[in-house]
Parts: structure tokens; C-alpha cells; sequence
């Protein structure tokens, strides 16, 4: 058995060694490149900012076009307490900042994240708009207003035996790589951690990442917490670099510039943003001072962006990641190839059933009653009374149209039913989600395959197994993968159940589509339900991996219950022990298959009225 | 000190500003339900528009060529845009078409500024509209008045195009199922092309016909744009009439608030936005399910 082996890991702490090293280096090599402590420390500033951004944006989808919202609270309410209240202590007060930051940015989430996509750039747009326009005039008396908070204070660290005071520009330099380096030991910890994990399957694919267990609506808030953090303690030290806190950090320019940056540096790398910051201000200075641009640089500034978002989609950070990738990829794919896509279903002990299912309780494992959908007028189920007994293989068949896939998504709890009740193992489900009911112990493969599709397959699994090992919601967001109790092994298992053991390091979209149906299942096998639907698992599969998957269908029934929605009669007839024949939204009947085949109402359904033994 | 006149004579500007919100947001929202694509840059047309205006004003001192001009140059604008810069982003995440957008809005902003610099312009309304009326219980400005009626106009030109012709009823069953029309042998590509480009036209008119009102300046689409999208939240996303109702509600918040307040007009549009946004998340005229 090959070792669980996570990208980031393969040199222990390789980026925060470089990023150390580099933030040594810094004072003692810029100033012959020409640059000013004080664009330094700007650029740290910015970098740390994008760092929590990164995190919301580049890892977890969600592009809030508001952050300036959060760097501005955070600025404003240490630099508040540093200057008008006369408080003495500035680091105190940058971490006040920053937990302040922390809490609104939990509010704002609370009313940004009931949408998402545009409607979620579009509502941030506007709440950062009202932070604008309230720190001007309604809380003017304390932000300011239009002038700022004059006079802020810069840090001491008085050990005892010795203090270090740190002022402007170089001096004031290391504290602000310290806490640069310290937000990225956080953030990287952050994203190597389950919850990083999980924030990346938001991005790749929210409705799976549902599906699979995980609440994430509680992660999407937690990756907005974060970034507000960072833009907390961000806009904290932008009042400590210039003594000053300027009511400018409110406005829309500065979240589109950290935007901006985020992107030209390269979304999803960490350090993209601080890279990116580097560039900014320094295209800044070039086009202004040495060429004379003037104002108009920053329309340079815009065609680039806009070429880059064209062209070079993953930013500098990630073009060059890309090529370097792409040399030790090639040797890495040779070794990919090796382990060759044969569909081959070793014979492996199989996943075990979920908790849940071993907790005594007979009867049927899934009792639908009454169950009916309807869209308008249009009629997709009605009144369908379904029982499953526990560790039963069941067949759903039906011409196109009968209503079975709507059928599968009322009983995992994707729709709603309009009327009727649904009975999980003795519990009534019926308007649960479909994250609580997958947590239960029912879950489902998909019609369409639904992969995190930028992420590699051991990732994929990796994902659906955390959601059965941690619960739908942990903020273990700090806690190491390898510190996950039976993740790897879970993990392990379910690859070599679905074939894919060796290729657990190939990116989705490099699949073959058999590969990818039968990962399709792997997510579904990954949280352990003690029931699995699957809907057309041999839908558009060649004969040989027709056969291959019917081996893997059931070799995955020992120890769980499922139920298979199948055009091809021939293999599921083999498979299942009971056929529910669904027509027109409602059961038609239900029976062995022998029986099934020879049922005249079924053959009239198939082959309207022609007589004969019902054959696929 | 709150009269009745001045009561009266805010709600009207409420009217125009909401009529005027109305008319950017459907823009945006035709745009947005027929392409999948929420153009960032909406503000940005809203401004190029009136600067396009006041180009052409400036050159032959008529309002009627300023206006002529905004708009068709916004619908040129729109249709080049979508041509060599939005199309290449239908098949790439909603986070790429925010992005390359934003961006288009910065070198928008950026080349006006380049080219007019960043002092305030102002194109007068004609003459003879440029009195104030008794409108019996108020005295009001007669452009505005005029404005309501071009707007109001405008709107129902649209609202002629979207529902009464051929164009229309694509764009509109685009908006419910782009790949079913699509499949149904209609160039969904230069639907999109026209779309866009009627879509800018709306900011741009708007744009220019707003010159008399508020000054101009590269930074003006920019709160136009967050307002729009309070609108659009409110309406729902891809409703032509959601934008108008949207719109409406919109400006008369803004308008009203500032009577008592100015500094929370915004705060209220964010308090009516969030009330839109739990109780009905999908707007107001949208019916859930549909996007």
C-alpha cells in the first residue's frame, strides 16, 4: 500500500523557509535594487492583506469585490484606540483591530453569503459602499472622517531586559515582515489543514462539496472570517507605517486594487498578492517617475490586467509554478502512464458501511410514502410508496421521463418534496439537507459526473472521506491532514475499490471517462453510506468497463444497501434482487426481475404493446 | 425643517433618479440573464456615454447630436466589446467574465481621464428646457421633468423591443434556457453580440441624458454601478421588470433618505437590499429556481 502523499508536503516547510529567508535578505538587497523602505513596507502591508484574500478568492471561489469593508474597520479600530483613546499598547491594539474586523466581517458574511457567485460580488460591492459612506458622515466623529486619525503610534517591544523600538522605513521594516511571515505560517497551515481542503472543493465544485457532507455555508463563512482577519490586521499596520490612518482605505479603489494584485500575482499561490502588490508599485513608480506617464499609468496598469486575466489566467505566481510543473511533471506523468487506465476492480476488503448502520434497528433501511413532485403543473412524482429492506440491491427502471432521477433527488433531499415523507432507517428525513442526510448514511453517485475537477483524484476522494471522518462543520482549520484518524487508510481503500489506486495523483480533467464514472462512485463509496443510490453508474461505458463496473457494483453491495437506476437492463437485472418499474411519475409495478421481464404492463411501457420477452 | 413642498418635490427626484436607475439596471440585467455575464464595466458605459455626449456637444452645440451620440457610440462600444473581449469568456468561471470587466471599467475610466482629464465637465441642458416649473404645489426644475418623460420613454422603447418583437422574444428566451435556443438553429453568438450592445446602449443614453443633472467626472459610473446593483439584487437578476421596480424603490430610498440624512441613504438602500435578501433571495420579480 502506497503512502498518503499531499503536494504541498513533499518538502517540509520548503515555503517558509524561502519566504524567511527572503524576508532576511530583503533589507540588505533592495536598497541597491533602488527601492524605498517605505514601498517595502508597503508592499508588505499589501501582502498580507491578499494573503487572507487569497484565501477567500483563490482557494474557496468567492471574489468579494468589499474587502476594503474590513482593512478599513480594522485600521479604524486600532488606530481609534491608539489615538483618541489615548490606549498605550500598539500590538494590543492591532490584535483588537483585527478580532474587530474578525466579528463584522462574520456579519457581513452572514448577508453576503445567503448568495453566491455574482449575486455575492455584487452584494459585496455595495456593503463596502455603506462602510464608505458611514465611516464619512455618520461615525465621523470618531473615524475622522474626511481627514483620518492623525498620530498613530508606532510599535514597542519591550522584553524586559531590553526594548526595540521600531519607527519608520527600515526600522520599523522587521515588525512588519514578522507579521508578514506570521499570516502566512497561518495561512499556509490554514490551507494545508482539512478545512483547506475543503475550501478548495468549494471553489471546484460547491453543489458536490454539499452533497458529499460538508457545511458550506459554515466554510464559506469561515473563509470570509479569515480574510477579514488578515484585512483587519492589514489596515491596522497600514495606520502604524504611516502614522496616519487615512479615511482612504474605505473606498472601492483599494478592494479593486487588492483584486488587482491578487490576480496579476496569482490567485491560489499565498504569496501571489505580495507579488503582485511588488509589481503594482513598482509599474507605479517606473511609469510615473521614470517615464513620465503621469495619471495615465495607471491605464497601462489596466490594459496589462486585463491581457493577463486573458492570457496568463493563474497570475505570475502561478505562470511560473506552471513551468516548473510542467518539467517535473513530464517525468511524473511517465510513471502515470505506467500504472496504464485498464479498468481493473481489484478484489480489496470493501469500505466499511457507515456508523450508523450498524445500530440495531430493523424494518427497511428507506421508506418513501405519499412521495410526490410537482414543477408548476407539470406532474414529475406522484404519490410513490417505496420501501427498501436493509442490505437489498434494487433496480429502478422506466422509460425516459418517468421521473426517475427526480425520484433520487427527493429521497438524498436535494428537492423537496412537494407532498409524502421519507423514513431513513427509522428517521424521518423528509426536509433535511442534503449535507445532514449524507452525514445519516445515504448518499449518491451522480447521472453527470460532479468532480472537483482542477483537483487531483486522491483529492476528490480525500474530500468525500473527510466529510464521514470529521462531521459537517469542524474548525480544525490549523490541525494537519495526516492528523485525521483512519483518513488514509479511507482514502487508500476506496481508490483501490474503484481502480484508481494508481492514478491518485492525476488531475480530474485528465481522466478517461470510464475513469472518471467509476471516481464518480469512488466520492459517492468515499463517505461511507450504509445507503447508496446510483443513478446510471453504466451510462455511456464501453462493454469492457460495463462489465468491469458491474464487478465493482457488486463487490461494493456487501454490507450496504443500494439502489441503481439503469438503462441497461441486462446487467442491472443481473445485479439487483428487486426492479421497481417507475412510469409516468408513478410505480408501475414491482417484483423480481424474472417477474419484471414478463410483466405485460411493463412490456406495453417499453415496447408499447408489441408482445415478447421484454429485452434491452 | 421638512415641508410638504420639499417633501414633494424630493419624492420627484426620487422618480427620476429611480427611472434613471431603472434604465441603467435593465442594461445590465438583459445582459446579464441572456449572456451570463455581470459586466463590470456597466458604470464605466454609464460615464463613456455621457463623455461621448459631451464630446459631440462640444463640437456642434446641439443637445440632440449629444444625445444621438452617446448612445449610438455606447451601442458601437458595447458591440465591439462583446465581439473581441466578452466572448472569449462564455465558457470560462463567473470569477474570469467579474474580472476582465473590472478591468475593462479601469481602462475605461483610465482613458477618459487621459483624454479629458479629471476636472468636472457639464453639458447644459437646451435652452428651452433649462427653467424651473410650477408644478402647482412645487416649484421643479423643467429638465427634470423632461428627463422623467426621455426616461420613461427610453424604458418603454426597450420594453418594446424585449417583448414585441422577433429580437425580443429570443433575448428572452435566452434568459430562460440559452442552449435550448441555441439548439434551436437561432445564432445564440450574435443575439449575445446585439445584446451587449443594446445593454451599453441603455447605460449610455443614460449617461448623457444625466449630463444636465450631475456633472461630469471618470469617476461617476462608479456609485451609478454599486446603486445599479442594489437594483438589481432588489429586482432580481435577468427581470426586465425587476430593474424598473427595482429601480423605482431604489430611488426614492436614496432620495428620501437624503432629505433627512445623506450620509445614510446608502445605509438604508443596504437595509432594504438585506430585507430583499431574506425574504426573497431570489428579488423581488424572480421566481426561485430559474437562474
Amino acid at each position: 500500500m502506497t503512502r498518503v502523499e499531499y503536494p504541498a508536503r513533499r518538502i517540509p516547510c520548503l515555503a517558509e523557509t524561502l519566504t524567511a529567508a527572503a524576508l532576511i535578505a530583503a533589507p540588505f538587497v533592495l536598497p541597491y535594487l533602488g527601492a524605498a523602505p517605505n514601498t517595502v513596507n508597503r508592499i508588505l502591508v499589501w501582502g498580507l492583506f491578499g494573503i487572507g484574500f487569497d484565501i477567500l478568492f483563490g482557494y474557496t471561489g468567492l471574489l468579494s469585490f468589499g474587502q476594503s469593508a474590513l482593512y478599513g474597520t480594522g485600521g479604524m479600530v486600532a488606530a481609534y484606540l491608539l489615538t483618541r483613546a489615548g490606549f498605550p499598547h500598539v500590538i494590543t491594539a492591532l490584535v483588537i483591530g483585527t478580532v474587530a474586523a474578525a466579528a463584522v466581517g462574520y456579519l457581513v458574511g452572514l448577508v453576503a453569503l445567503r448568495r453566491t457567485g455574482i449575486y455575492f460580488a455584487m452584494i459585496t460591492v455595495a456593503i463596502a459602499e455603506v462602510f464608505y459612506f458611514v465611516e464619512f458622515n455618520p461615525l465621523s466623529e470618531w473615524t475622522g472622517g474626511e481627514n483620518g486619525l492623525p498620530g498613530v503610534p508606532t510599535p514597542i517591544l519591550d522584553l524586559g531586559f531590553t526594548a526595540f523600538k521600531f519607527t519608520t522605513g527600515w526600522s520599523l521594516y522587521p515588525f512588519l515582515a514578522f507579521c508578514f511571515f506570521l499570516g502566512l505560517v497561518v495561512a499556509l497551515r490554514i490551507v494545508r489543514s482539512p478545512v483547506g481542503v475543503i475550501f478548495r472543493a468549494i471553489r471546484e465544485n460547491p453543489l458536490r462539496a454539499a452533497a458529499v457532507g460538508h457545511n458550506i455555508h459554515g466554510y464559506k463563512l469561515m473563509a470570509f472570517v479569515i480574510a477579514a482577519a488578515y484585512a483587519g490586521l492589514a489596515g491596522g499596520l497600514l495606520g502604524v507605517m504611516q502614522a496616519f490612518m487615512p479615511p482612504d482605505a474605505f473606498t472601492f479603489d483599494t478592494s479593486g486594487q487588492l483584486v488587482m494584485q491578487t490576480v496579476i500575482g496569482g490567485r491560489g499561490t499565498l504569496v501571489g498578492p505580495l507579488v503582485g502588490a511588488a509589481v503594482w508599485l513598482f509599474l507605479e513608480d517606473f511609469l510615473q517617475g521614470t517615464l513620465k506617464l503621469g495619471a495615465s499609468w495607471k491605464l497601462v496598469l489596466g490594459v496589462v490586467f486585463v491581457l493577463l486575466v486573458c492570457f496568463l489566467r493563474q497570475g505570475i505566481v502561478g505562470g511560473i509554478r506552471d513551468v516548473i510543473g510542467r518539467f517535473v511533471g513530464a517525468r511524473r506523468a511517465h510513471f502515470a502512464e505506467a500504472a496504464a487506465p485498464v479498468p481493473h476492480v481489484p478484489h480489496v476488503p470493501v469500505v466499511p458501511a457507515h456508523r450508523h448502520a450498524t445500530r440495531g434497528f430493523d424494518g427497511p433501511i428507506l421508506r418513501a410514502t405519499g412521495l410526490t413532485k410537482r414543477y408548476g403543473g407539470v406532474v414529475a412524482n406522484e404519490g410513490i410508496d417505496f420501501s427498501v429492506a436493509a442490505g437489498e440491491i434494487r433496480g429502478i427502471i422506466g422509460p425516459n421521463g418517468a421521473g426517475k432521477s427526480t425520484f433520487f433527488k427527493m429521497l438524498t433531499c436535494e428537492v423537496a418534496p412537494t407532498a409524502g415523507r421519507i423514513v431513513f432507517e427509522g428517521r424521518d428525513i423528509t426536509g433535511l439537507g442534503v449535507t445532514e442526510v449524507c452525514q445519516l448514511g445515504l448518499t449518491k453517485s451522480y447521472q453527470v459526473n460532479q468532480l472537483f475537477n482542477r483537483l487531483t483524484v486522491r483529492e476528490n476522494v480525500l474530500i468525500s472521506a473527510l466529510a464521514t471522518l470529521r462531521g459537517k462543520f469542524r474548525l480544525d482549520m490549523l490541525a494537519s491532514l495526516a492528523r485525521v484518524p483512519g483518513l488514509e487508510q479511507q482514502v487508500q481503500h476506496t481508490l483501490e475499490l474503484v481502480g484508481l489506486a494508481g492514478r491518485g495523483e492525476v488531475p480530474v480533467a485528465d481522466l478517461a471517462y470510464g475513469e472518471k464514472r467509476r471516481l464518480e462512485i469512488g466520492l459517492a463509496l468515499a463517505s461511507a453510506p450504509s445507503l447508496l443510490l446510483l443513478d446510471e453508474p453504466l451510462a455511456g461505458m464501453s462493454p469492457a468497463e460495463r462489465g468491469e463496473t458491474v464487478k465493482l457494483l457488486r463487490s461494493i453491495a456487501h454490507g450496504r444497501t443500494l439502489i441503481i437506476i439503469d438503462h441497461d437492463m441486462d446487467a442491472l437485472f443481473e445485479i439487483v434482487q428487486r426492479v421497481t418499474v417507475l412510469q409516468e411519475g408513478r410505480v408501475l409495478v414491482e417484483g423480481a426481475p424474472a417477474e419484471i421481464r414478463r410483466n405485460a404492463k411493463v412490456q406495453e411501457a417499453y415496447l408499447g404493446g408489441v408482445g415478447g420477452e421484454l429485452a434491452a | 425643517m421638512i415641508t410638504w413642498s420639499n417633501f414633494v418635490s424630493q419624492l420627484f427626484n426620487g422618480l427620476a433618479l429611480g427611472a434613471l436607475l431603472a434604465l441603467i439596471s435593465s442594461g445590465l440585467t438583459i445582459i446579464y440573464g441572456t449572456l451570463g455575464v455581470l459586466n463590470l464595466a456597466h458604470g464605466a458605459m454609464f460615464m463613456l456615454g455621457g463623455y461621448a455626449g459631451y464630446a459631440a456637444f462640444q463640437a456642434t452645440g446641439s443637445f440632440v447630436a449629444a444625445v444621438a451620440t452617446g448612445a449610438a457610440s455606447l451601442l458601437l462600444v458595447g458591440v465591439g466589446v462583446e465581439r473581441v473581449l466578452v466572448r472569449h469568456f462564455y465558457h470560462r468561471p463567473h470569477e474570469d467574465q467579474l474580472l476582465v470587466t473590472f478591468g475593462l471599467s479601469i481602462c475605461i475610466v483610465e482613458a477618459i481621464r487621459f483624454f479629458f482629464g479629471s476636472e468636472s465637465r457639464t453639458v447644459p441642458a437646451p435652452a428651452a428646457l433649462s427653467g424651473i416649473t410650477s408644478l402647482g404645489f412645487a416649484m421643479y426644475p423643467t429638465y427634470r421633468i423632461v428627463l422623467m418623460g426621455i426616461v420613461a420613454a427610453a424604458l418603454g422603447a426597450l420594453f418594446i423591443v424585449l417583448y414585441r418583437t422577433r429580437l425580443g422574444m429570443i433575448v428572452r428566451a435566452g434568459i430562460e434556457d440559452a442552449v435550448m435556443v441555441d439548439s434551436l438553429g437561432i445564432n445564440v453568438y450574435r443575439v449575445f453580440m446585439v445584446v451587449f450592445g443594446i445593454g451599453a446602449m441603455a447605460a449610455g443614453f443614460a449617461g448623457i441624458v444625466n449630463a444636465p443633472v450631475v456633472s461630469l467626472t471618470p469617476e461617476v459610473g462608479e456609485s451609478i454601478l454599486v446603486q445599479t446593483f442594489v437594483v438589481v439584487v432588489i429586482g432580481g437578476v435577468g427581470s426586465f421588470p425587476g430593474a424598473i421596480l427595482g429601480g423605482l424603490i431604489a430611488g426614492e430610498i436614496i432620495s428620501l433618505t437624503s432629505m433627512v440624512n445623506p450620509g445614510y441613504a446608502y445605509v438604508m438602500l443596504f437595509a432594504a437590499m438585506t430585507l430583499v435578501l431574506m425574504v426573497r433571495p431570489h428579488g423581488l420579480l424572480v421566481q426561485p429556481g430559474r437562474e
